[in-house]
């Protein structure tokens, strides 16, 4: 709808169901590596577009491994991200290094590109003493403060309106930063993706909300999550920018959110970006698929792997050979190996750790409760093999 | 001494915190240029500006989600929600998110520059969503502080107390005393200690327990009581997150009987808590049951508001029951 021509009142009835909003999907990149006609790649150094590379294939390489560990039983719980690496990872890529993220759950590519060890995933997965996390949360609930990403809660939307504080801080601060926070198109639905986007274009936060429209919330496909078309149309309510994003192009996601950016940061408006992609993956590792959707279906998405498409367009500039991807699969194969199998003998975080950080200080009848549970534990030591024996220190 | 009512103590913390520290910011509905329905936040936003005092769109789990972000940056929000009645579209965000922010991260991350206030409780005719007093609800999840000051000195020192205190903390502002609770407020900065009941009297025959607006219902009570010769001891919680058992279960070691009000309903409501606690700690000291004096287990009424309330008479009854039993 052409809004400069149409009429501030009507005097006859008249309705819109809104389908001239249609928002078409950017692309750059085809499959075999090649530009669309009449597309042009964003201008990426070599560095970048391979540290890019690396964290994508690190995190396929993660993801396959860390699955197998849980159906071996050495892990309790885990969740994948295989087909969306770019989402995640173009997008953090083109971000400032200490702009915020606020992730879901199933960006650990962005915080792999930032940097995040193979040691430090290791140590949250096997919620050792070495944990950031203090061995608290699920598997997957990844947080760095060093490396400016939020740690990750399980209820699903909380940090979207979060994000749009954090960035308003940021405004006030003038630091020139913004935030950029992910979520699924399941957890769009969620009031607090409203109250956020809502917020955030009223208030002027220099916020990009990336939303990974993969086709599923757990099992239920998108076609039963909205009636409209996708996430993206929901932005022009709120008054904001909106791109839709071939979520599996590297260079598409990154190019859309380095504009995304320079709105945020220099117009100090927040941006909506709806990346297509599709979760190849389980929903986690309680979840199959093949209860609710086909292997066909599964297969065509299968074609369009995000991984494989970037490798082909720097095969095609040359910056990547079939020696090198070799060595690289070879290593991080190796290294994901090594630091699981130190990560799982470490031991867990101490006993006071139940009770620290649930305030500043620990209040007096916590501290009662952690003297009683100590006594009880020397009186049942068997029963408690992880603790039995700090318990006994504390005699 | 100036002489201020208890929105103007309110105020005068909001001021002062606000003047001390450019990170301090006061969002809600309404709080704006219009300075909140009941006028706490007047003036703020014409002397700081409106980038740190504004009102937000009317949806309270995104006011509490942008603070608890806010709070995340390193800002200090002090986030107003209009009533506490209406608290609970914000309630995962308070007890999933503020709560837990610092254990989930192992520290990495805190909110605990976080205060929410809220005018709270009944007495102003307000029917079932404008009289609630919701303290119990989040007096169950670990990681929250909870405050109720009962006068316009206690609610400046408290407020300053809270917006200082490195953990979030709901503060609960009994509305029935905004204009009707007045009394000497020194101008400067001053913060009370939370976490720390207040022995207001001293008394041997029994230890009558409250906090808010119930302070000065328990007060009423006391007046008759020691004209029948009864001796009371008077304790302001204060603080009903972490709770200060210590100090009442010293009282009640010396007077032998407790007597706890709330205007909240009785079932599942504060006072069984420390109702529990002391029983455990105070067994063989007991002369009689511990009482409660609660509202009903009612939605708030509004014609029979006042049979529902714990008013004086009905303490007064129970401390003569609990003294005779």
């Amino acid at each position: 709808m052409n809004t400069k021509t149409t009429p501030s009142t009507v005097h006859t009835p008249t309705f819109t169901d809104g389908d001239e909003f249609r928002i078409p999907t950017f692309q750059l990149l085809q499959q075999d590596g090649t530009l669309y006609k009449g597309a042009k790649a964003p201008s990426l150094k070599k560095d970048t577009a391979l540290r890019i590379y690396r964290a994508m294939i690190f995190t396929r390489v993660l993801d396959e491994r860390m699955l197998a560990a849980q159906r071996q039983g050495r892990l309790s719980f885990y969740m994948q991200c295989i087909g969306e690496e770019a989402a995640a990872i173009g997008s953090a890529a083109a971000l400032d290094e200490d702009d915020m993220i606020m992730a879901q759950y199933r960006e650990q590519g962005a915080l792999a590109y930032r940097g995040f060890t193979a040691d430090e995933f290791m140590n949250q997965l096997f919620g050792n003493v070495m944990d950031y996390g203090k061995g608290r949360q699920m598997p997957v609930h990844y947080g760095s403060a060093k490396l400016h990403y939020m740690t990750i809660s399980s209820p699903l939307a909380t940090q979207i309106p979060q994000a749009t504080g954090y960035a308003y801080g940021q405004k006030l601060a003038g630091d020139g930063k913004c935030t950029i926070v992910y979520f699924g198109e399941g957890a769009a639905s969620e009031g607090d993706f409203h109250a956020a986007l809502n917020m955030a274009a009223v208030h002027r936060a220099p916020v990009i909300f990336l939303c990974r429209n993969n086709g599923y919330a757990i099992s239920t496909p998108s076609v039963e999550q909205f009636a409209a078309d996708g996430v993206a149309p929901r932005a022009y309510g709120y008054k904001m920018d909106v791109i839709r994003v071939d979520g599996n192009d590297i260079l598409a996601v990154y190019e859309a959110t380095r504009l995304a950016r320079k709105i945020a940061v220099t117009d100090n408006r927040p941006v909506l970006i709806e990346a297509m992609t599709y979760r190849l993956a389980a929903h986690s590792s309680s979840d199959d698929p093949s209860g609710y959707r086909s292997k066909d279906e599964e297969a065509v998405w299968r074609e369009k792997d995000p991984i494989l498409r970037m490798r082909h367009w720097l095969e095609g500039r040359n910056w990547w050979s079939e020696d090198e991807e070799k060595e690289i699969q070879e290593r991080l194969r190796r290294e994901v190996l090594e630091t699981m199998k130190r990560a799982e003998k470490r031991p867990p975080p101490p006993l006071e750790s139940l009770v620290t950080d649930v305030y500043d200080e620990v209040p007096p009848e916590l501290n009662r409760q952690l003297e009683n549970l100590k006594t009880h534990i020397r009186r049942y030591p068997d029963a408690y093999p992880k603790t039995a024996e700090q318990a006994r220190g504390g005699e | 001494m100036p002489r201020m009512n208890m929105l103007q103590a309110i105020n005068n913390a909001l001021d002062i915190a606000m003047a001390a520290n450019d990170r301090v910011l006061c969002f809600g509905e309404d709080v704006g240029v219009f300075g909140g329905v009941f006028r706490a936040t007047s003036n703020l936003q014409q002397k700081y500006g409106k980038d740190r005092c504004f009102n937000t769109p009317l949806v309270e789990q995104g006011i509490i989600g942008f603070a608890n972000g806010l709070a995340a940056q390193g800002s200090v929000p002090v986030a107003e929600i209009q009533f506490a009645d209406y608290i609970f579209p914000a309630f995962d965000q308070i007890v999933n998110e503020s709560a837990k922010f610092r254990y989930r991260s192992g520290n990495l991350f805190d909110v605990g520059g976080l205060t929410i206030r809220a005018p709270y409780g009944g007495g102003i005719a307000g029917g079932l969503y404008h009289s609630q007093s919701p303290e119990a609800y989040f007096a169950h999840t670990p990681g929250l502080k909870i405050v109720v000051p009962r006068n316009p000195h206690q609610a400046k020192g408290l407020l300053l107390g809270a917006i200082h205190d490195p953990n979030p903390t709901l503060f609960f502002e009994p509305k029935r005393l905004y204009r009707a609770s007045v009394g000497e407020v020194p101008e400067e900065d001053y913060r009370l200690p939370l976490g720390q009941a207040e022995v207001l009297k001293e008394g041997a025959d029994i230890t009558l327990l409250g906090w808010g607006a119930q302070m000065e219902v328990i007060g009423q009570a006391v007046e008759t009581a020691e004209k029948e010769g009864i001796s009371c001891e008077v304790i302001d919680l204060r603080t009903i997150l972490p709770w200060d058992a210590d100090t009442v279960v010293e009282s009640v070691l010396k007077t032998g009987r407790l007597l706890v009000s709330h205007e909240a309903p009785l079932t599942g409501g504060f006072a069984s808590e420390i109702a529990a606690t002391i029983q455990e700690r105070c067994f063989l000291y007991l002369e009689s049951p511990i009482a409660r004096v609660t509202g009903m287990d009612t939605p708030f009424p509004l014609a029979l508001e006042k049979e529902h309330l714990p008013n004086h008479l009905k303490v007064f009854d129970a401390i003569r029951a609990s003294v005779e039993f």
